[in-house]
């Protein structure tokens, strides 16, 4: 028949769907025989392990929003009545909120793996651009959510946050005033955050599909950094994968579930235990962990315009990444260089995170502003300078034979080559 | 998922097969173990709240109730008539033929036992839900001295019995006990 | 260059690791033995049945316990007569028949009646001060019980050197030193059904268990199914690892 899809499944069923709509057929090309690096190591799970956060804090999210009311004088005592009342309700609020941080651990160490190797770099330019969408929706969702309790860190973080903008000139005062609503954080404010709170995971799930999209174009990655050469290369995503990515799937559980069920406030700032109180002000304002180090940026100039262009730099120069730098090898591998200085930057951006949570005084001050200049030399100096100047080492001939092409000894007949050693 | 596994599997050795396909087998297993316990509390967390179970039972003071006087008190959102009846009442609901009823019922079979003056019913009409009226004096009864039903019509007789109308069944006599004299709880 | 490295980054992650130690408040105050700590902690049914009858005895004149019922009552032990009878024994405002605002005895499906009608009412029978909500108290201070029964235990006599503020009682676990509150518990002043000795101690750790089971009521079901589901998570983490060794086992990688 004219525009059916050629289907050979055996299920009757299964090739009846697949015919007029091949999802079957794709499933078995993008998860089924999709040929992966072989080389991978367990950094590689983290892409996965985000996609099943998310799924997980749409699912919990969902049910919360069936006994959560936006409104300023009922959001806390519903949450309340969700943990007392509602069947499991505690389970649902305590793997939303814990699973927000675990959804900024996996991210943040999937980020740092593709900085570290290289994912950044020609032709996954646009992968990446995707990736630092998906990070600041999931920064707006997170920073809406954590609002929505309206304990004294939700009103009073959003306070702070939404009159950042008034730090624009000329209409800077009106925008803040549009967004609250009002002329303060009040009731229109906690019921727009609930709307774009509900709708931001669902515009992030089309955001990962093209995310996972431009991710089979290019194909993934490895930790050498160089190129697919040939299907030895490569093993199909199932059962290789499937089963890899399962074994890291059990360890993210079973550290989400040391958190949920040990330590459920561990990431949960006291105050927000308090019902949020318009004429008093806590006495530390401290975002979640996962906005730290962005908080001390922003902190980390006396100017206030300065302090926000410079946190909102801070992710447009993640966005310009793969134009900065300049290194023609992809892996820092084979970077002996730039490897010491990913780690650094790593430390850089640990000691940012320390300062956010601390009152910017004395010692605290000094480090921040040593840690922001790091960051912003990192990308803006460094990488770009480093790229020309570094003498890389010999890449491999290819994945399978991950042998320095011209030197080393001959290899004894047949045996596996050993993969270069890991960091 | 995909249906069929790729040629690219590795060649296994005889004793490992059943080895390795045990381990799949648990593995498996275990993961839908886990789907199942983890869709448990999703679906759980829409059943009946402790707030919602704990007012799943009303208490109602019937000493206010004059004979021939009906009241409406809500029980789990919903109406519930309490009425007390007069002896002549009591006496037709009684007398009524079982074979001209559409939903065959004894009137004793509605009330507690030497309480027979008290009908306590859900007033909900069985048709399509809406609240029959004729709980004063001065509302229209029906034909049958007991409730009508303004949207479709339908008429229950003093035992909460449809008589008349498109109202399949009877009024439903919810659960309820007798606290004293005074007092029933119902739920 | 990798020793460094490592050294680094070992550095930061300690750093991690103290960071909440450090965010906190210079206040130290001894860390208690609860029957609840660790993963297999449980509320003692005695101190939490004690420390309720503290609260209904004391606290609850100031302070409110909205977000719970009374008949949370029976996750510490207590049967459905006993607490129809102490929820009776509060009246909670209801509307009369003629609509003007009445009273009525409590229901164990009611919430704890607040002591004060609104916050106005609160503050001007407080000195200006407003005794908090003790729902979710425990979870509400750094610190959590530790902190609470420091500060039940903490009053004292204020060193010379202090000035004390207008109505300002001191007290060695409150920041600054001065609290609004006056001193709750004084030893005997409580008759405990159970015999147990009244001292300000054993009221304070009693009142905390009791707090802290009203904070976190689903505390002992979570724990519980936290152990089986790390044990599952364990087992599978295990299986997989070994499927997937089986898997991978003829290629080279």
């Amino acid at each position: 028949m004219a525009g059916l899809h050629k289907s050979e499944f055996a299920n009757p069923v299964v090739n009846w769907i697949d015919t007029r709509l091949p999802i079957f057929t794709m499933m078995q090309k993008e998860y089924g025989v999709f040929p992966t690096p072989k080389n991978f190591n367990y950094f590689w799970n983290f892409g996965a392990l985000a996609m099943i956060n998310l799924v997980i804090m749409i699912a919990t999210g969902i049910f919360l929003a069936m006994n959560y009311t936006p409104h300023v004088s009922m959001a806390f005592d519903s949450v309340e009545r969700i943990m007392r009342d509602v069947n499991y309700g505690w389970l649902l609020r305590y793997v939303h909120a814990n699973g927000a941080s675990m959804f900024f651990i996996v991210t943040y160490i999937h980020i740092f793996r593709g900085l570290y190797y290289g994912s950044y770099k020609a032709p996954r330019e646009l992968l990446w651009m995707i990736g630092v969408v998906i990070l600041l929706v999931m920064m707006a969702t997170a920073f809406m959510g954590y609002v929505l309790p309206w304990g004294q860190m939700s009103y009073w973080g959003a306070t702070v946050i939404t009159n950042l903008f008034s730090a624009i000139p000329v209409v800077g005062e009106s925008v803040v005033t549009w967004l609250w609503g009002g002329f303060s954080v009040d009731n229109p404010t906690l019921n727009r955050f609930f709307s774009l709170h509900f709708l931001l995971p669902f515009v992030l799930v089309g955001v990962v599909f093209l995310h996972v999209a431009a991710l089979h174009i290019t194909g993934s990655n490895n930790p050498l950094g160089i190129d697919v050469k040939s299907p030895q290369d490569t093993l199909p995503f199932h059962p290789y994968y499937t089963m890899k990515d399962s074994v890291g799937i059990c360890v993210y559980l079973l550290v989400f579930a040391a958190l949920v069920f040990f330590a459920p406030n561990l990431f949960m700032a006291a105050e927000n235990y308090i019902p949020a109180n318009p004429l008093v002000t806590p006495s530390e304002i401290v975002p979640e962990w996962y906005f730290l180090p962005f908080y001390a940026i922003l902190r980390s100039v006396p100017s206030k315009l300065g302090g926000v262009l410079l946190m909102f730099g801070a992710i447009a120069v993640l966005f310009v990444l793969p134009w900065l730098d300049t290194s023609p090898v992809r892996s820092s591998k084979f970077r002996p260089i730039y490897r010491n200085f990913f780690w650094v930057l790593l430390i850089a951006v640990v000691v940012l995170g320390l300062v956010g949570a601390h009152r910017p005084e004395g010692v605290w001050v000094v480090l921040g502003r040593l840690a922001t200049f790091y960051y912003f030399f990192h990308f803006l100096i460094l990488l770009p300078v480093l790229g020309k100047l570094e003498r890389p080492l010999p890449l491999p001939e290819s994945i399978s034979r991950p042998v320095i092409a011209g030197g080393g000894g001959p290899l004894p007949g047949g045996a596996a080559a050993k993969p270069m050693e890991k960091i | 998922m995909a249906n069929s596994m790729p040629a690219t599997e590795a060649g296994h050795h005889g004793g490992d097969v059943t080895k390795r396909d045990f381990l799949k087998l648990v593995a498996g297993a275990g993961a839908a173990v886990g789907v199942g316990a983890i869709a448990w509390p999703l679906i759980d967390s829409m059943n009946p709240s402790a707030d919602v179970l704990a007012l799943s039972s009303t208490t109602v003071d019937l000493a206010p109730i004059q004979a021939g006087q009906a009241i409406t008190v809500v029980w789990r959102g919903k109406p519930v008539f309490v009425r007390r009846r007069t002896p002549d009442e009591i006496k037709t609901a009684q007398s009524v033929a079982q074979n001209t009823l559409a939903d065959p019922a004894l009137d004793s079979a509605r009330v507690k036992p030497g309480k027979e003056e008290w009908l306590v019913v859900v007033g909900i009409c069985t048709h399509l839900g809406c609240v029959p009226i004729g709980n004063k004096p001065t509302e229209a009864r029906g034909d049958f001295g007991g409730w009508f039903c303004p949207c479709h019509g339908s008429q229950y007789d003093v035992s909460g019995r449809v008589r008349h109308g498109p109202a399949p069944a009877n009024l439903a006599v919810p659960p309820y006990a007798f606290d004293g004299d005074t007092k029933i709880k119902i739920g | 260059m990798r020793i460094v490295r490592i050294l680094s980054l070992a550095a930061a992650l300690g750093a991690i690791a103290l960071a909440p130690a450090i965010a906190e408040e210079e206040i130290s105050y001894a860390k208690q033995k609860w029957s609840f700590d660790g993963p297999f902690g449980t509320f003692d049914r005695a101190a939490a049945q004690r420390g309720s009858q503290v609260f209904t005895a004391v606290c609850s004149n100031c302070h409110s316990l909205k977000q719970a019922y009374y008949r949370d009552l029976k996750g510490i032990g207590l049967e459905n007569e006993a607490i129809t009878a102490i929820a009776a024994g509060f009246n909670v405002p209801t509307v009369a028949d003629d609509g003007s605002n009445a009273e009525r005895p409590a229901r164990p499906s009611d919430h704890f009646r607040s002591p004060f009608a609104n916050e106005k009412a609160a503050r001007s029978a407080n000195g200006g001060a407003l005794p908090p909500d003790l729902s979710v108290i425990v979870k509400a201070r750094d610190g959590g019980a530790d902190y609470i029964y420091a500060l039940l235990t903490g009053y004292g006599e204020a060193p010379s050197s202090m000035k004390m503020g207008d109505g300002m009682n001191y007290n060695k676990a409150f920041t600054g030193s001065q609290i609004g509150m006056p001193r709750p518990l004084n030893d005997g002043q409580v008759e405990y059904a159970d015999g147990t000795k009244a001292t300000t101690e054993q009221m304070a750790k009693d009142v905390v268990t009791f707090l802290s089971y009203i904070a976190n009521p689903e505390m002992e079901a979570r724990k519980r199914l936290g152990v089986k589901l790390v044990l599952f998570l364990v087992l599978m983490t295990g299986v997989t690892y070994a499927v997937k060794r089986k898997v991978w086992a003829d290629v080279d990688h």
